[in-house]
């Protein structure tokens, strides 16, 4: 059945002109940039919002196609996944986002391992995820770089938004299950601060040799460090418990590092620690099980952090198993029914990301001159029983999936 | 006390005696909520009433309420049955181990912890019956039990036996996960077959043998723990519940089904849609799971989210279920609101968590619709069942509330916090699982 409706998202790909002209007329449009729009038009031209308003205000012009929905809203960033490295087969030859021969290796490049034909990609894709800051996984103190991904098909430099976005970092069990060493939270932090110091001397002395000929070897590992340093990349820490979120921020002061937190089960617990820090934050799939690490998660942690002014994105994160993904739009959805105001549960998995990307230039809203990514619903985009009815990627229309 | 009564109730049922009474209780009346009773068309502004444990009236505002009833006001609310779900693994229901394959004489009765915070956590989703199983890494892995989520510290205090006289089913599997290849365990689809059938065949000379001795002490065969659970499964007391994916695998099961005349309920059916028509045909109900997305395991890869609209479309019986902890118990009337999105009726989705479970548990002349004389089981929602935006509110067993969002303690077992959920050896497996899925089902 899915792969009906795959194929049939690829003919229409394939048979339409990629500079369509599109307007798209709604009910509500939901844009994460002010207030709804009622009765709204968005005019899609060259793969840019041209123009967006209400019916009174924007006129369509002739020889655009006209799609009609009930609900719009931008299309959905994925502030955290594993999809394209982590494969839907989930066998060992198509899980890239772990490698087990060093816990520290952020030389590691996504591009290198991201693979945009994977069925799930395809499957966010249809359910209106347009892009996903995806890359290597958790589950090493530094697994390696991420990346930022359009879901449109296509091979990877076209798809690509930013090749290197972060370097993907973890504390706690996750990093333990998977190494002889570290095996305990203090050597964890030890072990970075070691690798840290190291590229701290390295860049230091690269910076201050004047002459090409005598400054250090290229060494991968210590240049990517390098940047993290300079803050020129931020640090991806996925830690759940409170201590695995104070020691990540006790990290990031000591080394000046821009620190976003990922998954942060108990963040709920530790609001001003959070706050004074600075950290930015990607939180747990709303409906992420609650065992292990994250055994002290509750669903309203993204309610909880936004209503303390906090910005909140909402990641679907890694699974290991069955679902092999989550939809950040049906993880929004449960954290809307569970203290969080509606929009502010969309603007989790559309603008706040895309500012956490530092994208918001480009995708996350619709607004005049952003990239053309729209997802059409036929009811409230949060209700279970709502579907995706339509999906435009860059103004082309990447999922029909109503038979309208 | 009130688990020293249960005791009694249940120790009298096994020996076929049923009419304990309770003392008399207070009859609760609960008035004004849109009733949907499963059994009959739903009632706006309805009335329910109950009293020791059962539903003694349910109808419109007409309904004349006892003179001392305790009277709560549900208007705006929604009520529905208490949800049956017909698999999962709270409660810690390790089954077989790494011996053998077949183990027919295992039960989870012996595992299952009554202390569970599982049971909480189902409570919160108006869970209010479950047939709690063991793995799916064997290609029998033992006894199943059904129980009700009344307040108890023994396993037996929460056991339901059915229509049949008996309180749990079979469980099988074929496909990968049984496909261990080790320690007697087979290594393909033909020898799980082959070993499925040898067993069976001792069954039935075992059954033969117990038949013919007409209760003559002197004629029985020896005892065999193995085999007289599976004489109950051949005469269709204690009904299998089948673990099966891949299309391959659904015929397997009714080939089986059909050469030793068992009775079987296929569970997850992930390539139902491509069977269709012989699950119809071969008359064998279904209970089904629906997840975020595909993948994760090679042999459900191509499961749709499409199965239950179409099994329903040809007639067939379906349930949909958790398989807790694939998906969470406090999510499983968003599961059947999946089935909705994806083309199931709203009425048999309603149904598929509760009457058409309550049935393939043989239990559904106690459970699984609101009508006069069934168990008081029943859930107050705030708002339609299949809506984003509802909330479970309460969530009664026998007459007894065991869950009120309203109470901060209970409300944490809807959403989680800090030390809410204690830790489970099947949750566990989960978790920490690579991609072996030995001891994990779905």
């Amino acid at each position: 059945m899915k792969k009906i409706v795959f194929s049939i998202s690829f003919s229409i790909i394939i048979t339409l002109s990629l500079q369509a002209q599109i307007a798209v007329k709604a009910d509500k449009i939901y844009t994460s940039a002010g207030e709804p729009v009622n009765n709204g038009i968005v005019l899609i031209r060259n793969g840019k919002i041209e123009k967006i308003g209400n019916s009174g205000s924007v006129k369509i012009p002739s020889g655009y196609t006209v799609y009609e929905a009930k609900f719009v809203t931008p299309g959905l960033v994925d502030a955290r996944s594993e999809v394209g490295l982590s494969g839907d087969l989930n066998i060992p030859t198509d899980q890239d986002q772990l490698e087990k021969s060093n816990p520290i290796q952020p030389e590691l490049r996504a591009v290198d391992a991201y693979n945009p034909d994977d069925t799930l990609v395809g499957y966010l894709r249809i359910n209106g995820v347009t892009t996903i800051h995806t890359g290597h996984g958790i589950g090493a103190l530094v697994s390696g770089q991420t990346m930022v991904v359009k879901t449109k098909p296509g091979l990877i430099d076209a798809v690509t938004l930013v090749p290197v976005e972060m370097l993907a970092m973890s504390l706690g069990n996750s990093v333990e299950s998977n190494y002889n060493s570290p095996g305990t939270s203090a050597k964890e932090i030890a072990m970075l601060r070691t690798e840290l110091i190291k590229a701290q001397a390295y860049q230091l002395k690269t910076d201050t040799t004047k002459d090409d000929g005598k400054k250090p070897a290229r060494d991968l590992k210590m240049e990517m460090l390098g940047k993290l340093l300079k803050g020129e990349l931020k640090a991806l820490i996925y830690a759940n418990k409170s201590t695995e979120i104070i020691s990540a921020i006790r990290l990031a002061k000591e080394f000046n590092l821009k620190l976003v937190l990922e998954s942060a089960a108990e963040a709920y617990r530790l609001i001003d620690e959070i706050k004074k820090s600075g950290a930015e934050i990607i939180v747990h799939a709303t409906m992420a099980r609650p065992y292990g690490d994250m055994e002290n998660m509750t669903m309203e942690n993204a309610a909880i952090l936004t209503k303390a002014g906090i910005p909140v994105s909402i990641e679907s994160g890694f699974e290991g198993y069955v679902p092999k993904t989550r939809v950040v739009l049906f993880e929004a959805a449960v954290a809307a029914a569970n203290g969080m105001p509606w929009e502010e549960a969309l603007k989790a998995v559309t603008i706040n990301p895309a500012k956490l990307l530092g994208l918001d230039k480009k995708i996350g809203s619709i607004e005049k001159g952003k990239d053309a990514d729209i997802v059409l619903y036929d009811g409230d985009p949060f209700e279970y029983t709502t579907h995706v009815c339509k999906v435009i990627i860059d103004g082309q229309l990447v999922a029909n999936n109503c038979n309208q | 006390m009130k688990r020293f009564l249960f005791k009694i109730f249940f120790a009298l049922s096994v020996f076929g005696i049923t009419t304990i009474g309770y003392a008399q209780e207070r009859p609760v009346v609960i008035k004004g909520a849109l009733i949907y009773t499963v059994s009959g068309k739903p009632i706006e502004k309805g009335v329910l009433i109950v009293q020791n444990g059962k539903i003694t009236a349910v109808g419109d505002a007409n309904i004349p309420a006892p003179a001392d009833a305790q009277v709560i006001d549900a208007s705006g609310k929604v009520i529905i049955p208490g949800i049956v779900d017909t698999h999962s693994h709270i409660g810690g229901p390790a089954g077989g181990d790494n011996s053998s394959p077949l183990n027919p004489e295992v039960r989870v009765l012996d595992a299952v912890n009554p202390e569970s915070s599982g049971f909480r956590k189902a409570l919160a989703g108006g869970i209010t019956t479950v047939n709690i199983m063991p793995g799916s890494g064997h290609l029998m892995s033992g006894q199943t039990i059904y129980v009700k989520l009344r307040e108890s510290n023994t396993v037996e205090g929460m056991l339901e036996l059915n229509e049949k006289g008996v309180y749990g089913g079979m469980k099988m599997a074929n496909g990968t996960n049984s496909m261990r290849g080790s320690n007697g365990f087979p290594g393909t689809r033909a020898k799980s077959a082959a070993l499925d059938r040898e067993l069976f065949l001792k069954a039935v000379e075992y059954k033969r043998k117990t038949d013919s001795a007409k209760g003559n002490p002197a004629k029985m065969p020896e005892r065999d723990l193995k085999m007289e659970a599976l004489a109950e499964v051949l005469a269709g007391k204690r009904i299998v519940h089948f673990h099966t994916h891949k299309m391959n695998d659904v015929l397997t099961v009714l080939r089986l089904q059909k050469e030793f005349g068992f009775r079987v309920i296929l569970h997850h059916v992930s390539e139902a849609w491509k069977v269709i028509d012989e699950i119809a045909k071969a008359g064998v109900p279904c209970s089904i799971i629906n997840i975020d997305a595909p993948g994760g395991k090679l042999e459900a890869m191509n499961v749709s989210p499409k199965n239950c609209g179409l099994l329903e479309r040809a007639g067939v019986a379906v349930a949909i279920h958790t398989d807790d902890p694939i998906t969470d118990s406090r999510f499983l009337l968003r599961s059947a609101a999946i089935a909705i999105r994806e083309g199931m009726s709203r009425g048999k989705a309603l149904e598929a968590l509760t009457l058409a479970g309550a049935k393939m548990l043989d239990l559904g002349s106690k459970i699984g619709s609101i009508e006069n004389g069934k168990d008081a089981d029943f859930v107050i929602l705030s708002g339609d069942p299949f809506s984003t935006y509802t909330h479970v509110e309460q969530t009664w067993v026998e007459g007894k509330k065991r869950f009120d969002r309203n109470n901060p303690a209970d409300k944490l077992y809807a959403i989680g916090g800090y030390k809410v959920y204690t830790p489970e050896n099947e949750a566990d497996a989960i978790h920490h699982n690579e991609w072996n899925d030995d001891d994990d089902d779905k």
